[in-house]
């Protein structure tokens, strides 16, 4: 095995990368509770949080401020000990799908090559898989564990939309492995490293395009983002799945949810937009630069869906629950095998 | 350290396994069964088959025992209702039966294992190519037939569960 | 990583790909086709009931291997399969009935059926265990199915939920065999198995315990004694057609795999497993034939008449030689023209859901009343006792024979007795159709084209098979597995 040559400092880079990207995560969440109200504001025509702080920056710290002193209720008539094992359930999965996405290129430091990626496992895309089938876990159980009616709707809702989602989730993504030959994401990544035609980059989407929209669909659903949060949905369900938490049980709920939100752009990048791949420019040779362009790459685009999940959900309305059915079912999966088949096709022809 | 940590999942199975039976409330004991899956899950992982172990999450805990919370929700089971055991010649039948597969246990782990035979794919090779090409190498040149035939089986289920599932009769069609 | 395909000959599969497209064409029609008849349905499942049965044709004295050896398609494989197309094609015909009318819907109905004969093609078609796990599998689950169609009868959702759970332990014994002899071979085919075991001897703790699951497993799939408590209620409960196919297609591919493992293992050179065998042979005869005589439901009575004759059968694998396999065969195929005629003359009789007339009573007087299907009930039930000029008769001759020449003298003089209790239940209906006037006025519908046709063919058959017996066994002889 290769772990066994571990040397201490080869721990020590492995924990640099561990804390380096969960507090960038922790950060981003900040930022985007923040900037979700701010463009909410924006596109409704009006203000938003704009008082703490300048431009209302301090906001989120208030927010976890008042998160920590509100009261900690647990209902009397709950599941005590799923209630409370449920918000750690939807905070690990979460957190840990980053753990393979390669977040910039590889960096050498005296002689020694750090890839910029925690774990690289050759079985990388089927591990964020597996973790995104556990997130479930803790919508679901938070729902049941409440005993009360809204949030168990809540949770069953989830449960089936997440399960119904997957699959075309999965099945977009097996395009990807098609083309790439390969489940470990580094190797994704590198195979878009090169230019299609000689001036496009050789970027995924150009490749996928209908994987593509399968797949942001789909993330949208898994995610609970609008058009598809029905298991929130405040007009019929209250709150939905988290109604009767409270304090910061809630809000590592919605820290789950917006790590998800990070996890899944991050993913759309590295799978269909080059990762951290800067088009037009051999990262590898322009050394710590280079490693440095990479990470703004792969910053911008991760930003960039990141920004396209808040304008989507300030523009879209919600689906009907049958309709989103409907939807997985009928569309999205047989839309994702005739791409499956459209992929062999073309690969056996070229 | 593989020791370690293979003693770490038996216990975590084993003992998540018996809490899964003893458990009253049925959620509970799906969820001390997800444990057991995850269990089995790391000594796959230390059996160096990866994609087995993946497999085992994606499939068992992350679908499968989905759809049995997602029941036990709709059914909303709290507390398990059990049906008085009540013939005695059942507890003894029960008693015996179970008395004579601890025996056979121990017998079995006294004789010793059959030596184990390496197929045509021992870790060192596996390790080279790729779990995950391997098994799709495999499936799709030597068990091709057995994996188009699982797709008429689940073929099979599709339709079955449509037929007894549909609630109207023919005639009211 | 570079692959190579193995040699497939894709036409040792063409039945199997015959029957799911014609499968699948029945269940999807009524979809795009609305109002579509019942006879046509029948027609379409027919047409890719005699497909199959040609491209099976093509296929004899070939011996094909393909797909690398998980389908074997020599003529042990095609005779079993000829067999079960046989009847598929009379439960198809029988399905034409009144009852059936009320609640079924056909193209469910025959799509389930052909899967299921699929199934059965798969298991009977291979050495390889894992072909054969999901052979049965998809046979087993299109039975359930099957078995729990009569969704507004509550006897109908019982049969089927004891069906799937006692299956699906009976399939966890199967696949708990499989894995152990895996382990302790290497390997899940068959042949390799026995290759294994030519070079290591019968023996160790895996290999034996593994030979035994796999012989529960497949005990409880062909109902022997003392994994059979199902049977009665599932029988009952399901719908008639249903109940003829699978008491004829399971025990035959159950058997069929039996004797496959028997003569590529060959676990009959050990004592243990012949008395085992020996053992459970004999009960099945026993406890079906005995508990037949307390029946006055038909259907019930048929159930463990089937039960006994998996024991009959069972001695002809016991006899361990290939004269038992073409018995086998031979008796097998009479048991499915006689027991699918008997069941289609209960269907024929049955006049609705609430009146299928099941009990014995009901028969009283009916052969006067009814001549066509009181003496096709009374060949059939000849023919199921042993009487001489039938099927029934030379079957049980062939097979009692083969196991008097491998020196099992007194099972046969076990299956003579057990034939002649057998005779009083048989009889008893005989008797009932002709010696007693009727208690009370008994509805019978008019007969539909397809079953007056499935019983004249069944008739025709069980007689043809007593009279004229060699030509058809001489072409099972050409079907056995070659010596090891």
């Amino acid at each position: 095995m290769e772990q066994a040559g571990y040397a201490f400092v080869d721990i020590l880079i492995v924990l640099a990368k561990v804390i380096v990207v969960i507090g960038i995560n922790l950060l981003m969440v900040m930022i985007l509770t923040l900037g979700e109200r701010r463009i909410a504001g924006f596109i409704q025509d009006r203000y938003g949080p704009n008082r703490v702080g300048p431009q209302g920056m301090l906001q989120p710290v208030a927010d976890g401020v008042k998160f920590f002193f509100k009261e900690e209720v647990i209902p009397s008539k709950a599941e005590k000990v799923i209630y409370v094992l449920a918000p750690a359930l939807v905070l690990g999965p979460a957190l840990l799908t980053f753990a393979v996405i390669p977040f910039g290129g590889p960096l050498s430091v005296v002689g020694k090559e750090i890839q910029l990626q925690i774990a690289e496992l050759n079985v990388g895309i089927l591990y964020i898989f597996a973790l995104l089938s556990l997130s479930v876990y803790g919508l679901v159980l938070g729902g049941w564990a409440s005993n009360s009616k809204y949030p168990l709707m809540g949770g069953l809702r989830s449960a089936a939309q997440m399960v119904s989602y997957e699959i075309s989730m999965g099945l977009a993504v097996i395009g990807i492995i098609m083309i790439t030959g390969s489940l470990r994401l580094s190797d994704v990544v590198m195979h878009q490293n090169e230019l299609l035609f000689g001036f496009l980059p050789h970027w995924n989407i150009f490749l996928q395009p209908l994987g593509f929209i399968i797949f942001i669909v789909a993330a949208y659903a898994e995610t609970n983002r609008v058009p598809f949060d029905l298991p929130e949905a405040e007009p019929e369900l209250v709150g939905g799945y988290h109604t009767e938490y409270s304090s910061m049980k809630f809000a590592s709920f919605m820290m789950g949810e917006y790590i998800a939100l990070i996890t899944s752009s991050a993913l759309m990048t590295t799978l269909y937009f080059g990762g951290w791949d800067f088009p037009y420019v051999d990262e590898s040779s322009l050394g710590i630069w280079g490693v440095l362009l990479s990470i703004i790459a792969f910053a911008v685009k991760t930003g960039f869906f990141l920004f396209l999940y808040l304008w989507v959900r300030w523009t879209l309305p919600r689906f009907r629950y049958d309709q989103l059915m409907g939807l997985g079912w009928k569309v999205m999966i047989p839309l994702a095998l005739f791409n499956i088949i459209i992929t062999g096709v073309v690969m056996s022809l070229l | 350290m593989v020791t370690i940590f293979f003693f770490i999942f038996a216990v975590t199975a084993l003992v998540s396994a018996v809490l899964m039976i003893t458990y009253k409330n049925p959620v509970y004991s799906a969820l001390f069964l997800i444990l057991t899956f995850f269990s089995l899950a790391g000594m796959y992982f230390l059996l160096e088959a990866q994609f087995i172990a993946i497999v085992q999450i994606i499939v068992y805990a992350g679908a499968i025992m989905v759809l049995f919370l997602f029941v036990m929700m709709l059914l909303n089971l709290r507390q398990e209702t059990r049906l008085p055991i009540g013939r005695p010649f059942q507890v003894a039948l029960g008693s015996i039966f179970a008395l004579i597969l601890l025996i056979q246990l121990f017998f079995i782990v006294k004789v010793g294992l059959t030596v184990s035979k390496f197929g045509a794919f021992p870790p060192e090779k596996i390790n080279k190519i790729g779990s995950v090409q391997v098994i799709g190498g495999e499936l799709f040149t030597n068990y091709l037939f057995p994996f188009e035939a699982a797709s008429i089986l689940l073929l099979v289920g599709i339709i079955g569960a449509i037929i007894l599932g549909r609630k109207k009769l023919p005639n009211e069609m | 990583m570079d692959l190579s395909l193995p040699v497939i000959h894709i036409q040792s599969i063409y039945p199997q790909m015959i029957l799911v497209l014609f499968a699948i064409i029945v269940v999807i029609l009524p979809l795009f086709v609305h109002n579509l008849k019942r006879e046509l349905l029948a027609l379409i499942s027919v047409v890719g009931l005699v497909l199959a049965y040609f491209s099976l044709i093509n296929l004899w004295g070939q011996n094909l291997t393909g797909f690398n050896g998980m389908i074997v398609g020599d003529n042990f494989s095609i005779a079993f399969s000829i067999i079960f197309l046989v009847g598929a094609f009379l439960a198809v015909l029988l399905s034409l009935n009144t009852v059936e009318n009320e609640y079924l819907n056909y193209s469910d109905f025959y799509s389930m059926l052909l899967f299921a004969l699929v199934g059965l093609l798969m298991m009977v078609s291979s050495t390889n265990l894992l072909v054969i796990f999901i052979g049965l599998e998809i046979l087993s689950i299109s039975l359930y199915v099957l078995a729990g169609i009569r969704k507004m009868r509550v006897d109908s959702i019982e049969a089927s939920l004891k069906y799937f759970l006692l299956g699906a332990f009976a399939t966890g014994f199967l696949l708990y065999g499989i894995a152990l002899l895996y382990g302790a071979s290497g390997s899940i085919d068959l042949v390799e198995i026995g290759k294994y075991i030519q070079a290591n001897g019968f023996s160790g703790t895996f290999i034996l315990a593994g030979a035994a699951m796999l012989l529960i497993g497949l005990s409880f799939k062909a109902a022997f004694v003392p994994f059979h408590m199902w049977t009665p209620d599932v029988y009952q409960g399901a719908p008639t057609p249903v109940t003829a196919f699978m008491s004829a297609g399971v025990k035959g591919a159950a058997l069929a795999v039996l004797l496959r493992f028997v003569w590529t293992i060959a676990p009959l050179s050990k004592a243990d497993w012949t008395i085992a065998i020996w053992i459970i042979a004999f009960l099945t005869m026993t406890v079906g034939n005995v508990v037949a005589i307390a029946q006055s439901n038909v259907k019930r009575m048929l159930a463990y008449s089937s039960i006994a004759h998996a024991g009959y059968l069972l001695v002809g694998v016991l006899a361990g030689s290939q004269l038992g396999q073409a018995s086998i065969m031979y008796y097998l195929l009479v048991y499915t023209m006689m027991n699918l005629g008997a069941f289609g003359v209960i269907s024929y009789l049955g006049n609705s859901n609430k009146q299928e007339n099941l009990n014995l009573r009901d028969y009283r007087g009916l052969g006067f009343k009814h001549p066509f299907a009181g003496l096709a009930m009374a060949i059939f039930m000849f023919s199921l006792a042993g009487v001489p000029p039938t099927g029934g008769f030379v079957g049980k001759f062939y097979l009692f024979n083969s196991a008097i020449q491998a020196g099992y003298l007194w099972l046969v003089i076990f299956g003579v007795m057990n034939s002649v209790i057998s005779a009083y239940y048989y009889l008893r209906v005989v008797v009932n159709l002709y010696m007693h006037e009727p208690e009370k006025e008994v509805a019978v519908p008019k007969a539909s084209l397809g079953l007056s046709f499935a019983l004249l063919i069944a008739m025709v058959a069980v007689l043809q098979m007593g009279i004229m017996s060699s030509s058809y066994f001489e072409f099972f002889r050409q079907a056995v597995i070659a010596m090891p």
